[in-house]
């Protein structure tokens, strides 16, 4: 599904990611975690093509990030859910509007709405439905992200901190819709640096936790 | 649904897919704005076109009907000459009728200058003749060679000395009116791409949005081109109706003079204005797809 291998990436400021190597398998979660600053949303930008590696090759669902073209990339997109740590909503548009939003774009319009309902009372929006996004708390974007990810049912579903702004009780309900999506076949990473969810996570499926330390990835053992 | 509906429909409501774009009020009604000014002025450019189109070929017509033929001789010789000029004239093809002015309307045209008392017997004034053409006319230099040959007094003035400037004045302001609507479609091409372009760079994280989320360049392009179409398209009628209502109630300016002719449509031209919009809205799309394109180029 996605492929890294050994990829690197550097900025202006230096390089923070190197010799990375990764194989997502269909079905697999996993866990991405480090320090903040570590370079985890960065990771995740390059798994889904917003950044291009400057070493090493990225391959999504077979095919080099590098050989795509910017509408190629796009319609890449469609297939991974995306979570992202800042939420990226329309402003101007209600929450569901923004919630179909893949589908609008991909000119899927007769998507069934009684899917889209279903699928924002999954998330526990129901009664908000029609509010505009900075009316929102952060625990009900990050759901509303979390919906808008999976509503074209994408094989891979990228979530950076998706616990992030919220409490521990919602940071359980997420987890646990995640985790519900996986047993339905969809392969999970979640970057978070929040350990206890890890831990949380861990009695109820089976996770591979990766770290970033150092700009390498590595395999964080049994010690958490 | 009305013409009026559907245009009041355009200006307030964007389909689903181009409410992902949010609405660019303020760059969207200066477009209406613009377009509804360019068309207007679209109107009269087209007006001056026609009307000037209608000058040329009618000063052509009505000067190039007649001429004048001037015969100075001595007195004695005066009649004679006349007569073979008269000759020559009836043997011309392309002349319908040649005719000697008597005195009297010889001297109705001198008094202005001489008065009324003048006897024009004491004066040597020259005898005028005049030639109405038909078809396409007669061969001046022809006539002016054959002329020489058998009456060495005559002259022939076919008019076209004062006639071609001011036709070829009236083709210059066609040319100009022409011209003009250039100038406005390359205007509001102009206008249109800037604003377009304004609108592409003030939405910079909705187009990120947009990308995240899987939306093409063209689908993106395409939310951006129908609202600034749609808009110079409503821009356009409103102009363009405003111009052709202004243009009938322009005072009639053909009565008198029959070189004045009114500022205007006339007959099946009143159709050509109603162009205006539909051409005005491609000028829209293309100057909003390429601005659209080439800003999603450079946005990352
Ligand atoms: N293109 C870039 N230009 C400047 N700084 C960058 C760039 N990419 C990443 N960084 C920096 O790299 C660091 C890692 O960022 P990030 O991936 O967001 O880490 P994390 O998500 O683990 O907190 C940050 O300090 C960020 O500012
Ligand atoms: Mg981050």
């Amino acid at each position: 599904m996605i492929e890294l291998d050994n990829m690197a990436y550097s900025y202006g400021g230096g390089e923070l990611l190197s010799g990375v190597s990764l194989h997502l398998q269909p079905g697999a979660f996993h866990f991405l975690t480090g320090p903040s600053g570590a370079g985890k949303t960065t990771f995740l930008r390059l798994c889904y093509g917003d950044l291009t590696a400057t070493a090493g090759a990225v391959r999504l669902f077979g095919q080099d990030v590098r050989d795509l073209s910017r509408d190629d990339l796009a319609v890449m997109r469609r297939r991974i859910g995306v979570v992202h740590q800042d939420c990226q909503f329309l402003d101007h548009l209600p929450l569901h509007e923004n919630i179909a939003l893949p589908l609008t774009v991909s000119g899927q319009a007769s998507f069934d709405d009684s899917n889209l309902r279903e699928l924002i009372q999954w998330v526990g929006l129901s009664h908000r439905a029609r509010a505009l996004p900075p009316e929102l708390s952060g625990g009900e974007r990050q759901r509303a992200a979390l919906a808008r990810a999976i509503i074209m049912s994408p094989d891979v579903i990228l979530a950076d901190e998706p616990t992030g702004n919220v409490d521990w009780e919602m940071s359980q309900r997420l987890l646990t819709l995640l985790i519900e999506l996986n047993r339905l076949g969809k392969t999970v990473l979640i970057a978070t640096h929040d350990l206890a969810l890890i831990r949380a996570a861990k009695s109820q499926v089976q996770a591979r936790v990766l770290r970033i330390a150092n700009r390498k990835l590595q395999f964080a053992g049994a010690d958490l | 649904m009305s013409p009026f509906r559907w245009i009041l429909s355009i200006l307030q409501a964007d389909t689903q897919a181009d409410r992902v774009v949010p609405p660019t009020g303020h760059t969207v009604r200066l477009t209406l704005f613009s377009a509804a000014a360019m068309a207007f002025l679209a109107v009269f450019a087209l007006a001056l076109s026609m009307a000037t189109g209608r000058l040329a070929v009618r000063w052509g017509d009505e000067l190039a009907r007649s001429s004048t033929i001037r015969i100075s001789a001595p007195a004695a010789q005066m009649d004679a000459q006349t007569e073979a000029a008269l000759r020559v004239l009836s043997t011309t093809p392309g002349i319908k009728s040649a005719r000697a002015l008597t005195d009297e309307e010889q001297q109705e045209l001198l008094a202005p200058w001489f008065g009324n008392g003048v006897s024009l017997a004491a004066l040597p004034v020259p005898q005028l003749i005049e030639v109405v053409e038909e078809g396409d006319g007669y061969d001046p230099n022809g006539l002016r060679l054959r002329l020489q040959a058998e009456v060495p007094g005559a002259t022939l003035d076919d008019h076209s000395q004062w006639r071609k400037p001011l036709i070829r004045a009236a083709i210059s302001l066609r040319r100009l009116g022409t011209l003009s609507l250039l100038l406005i479609g390359g205007t509001m091409a102009a206008m249109i791409t800037l604003a377009a372009t304004a609108a592409l760079a003030a939405n910079a994280q909705v187009i990120r949005v947009l990308r995240l989320v899987g939306a093409t360049d063209v689908y993106i392009a395409g939310a951006f081109v129908r609202r600034f179409t749609l808009r110079a398209l409503a821009g356009g009628v409103i102009g363009t109706l405003a111009g052709m209502v202004a243009i009938l109630l322009l005072p009639g300016a053909q009565t008198e003079g029959g070189f004045l002719t009114g500022l205007g449509f006339q007959g099946w031209q009143w159709v050509l204005p109603l162009v205006i919009p539909p051409l005005g809205a491609v000028v829209a799309y293309f100057a909003t797809r390429a601005a659209a394109m080439r800003t999603l180029r450079g946005l990352r």
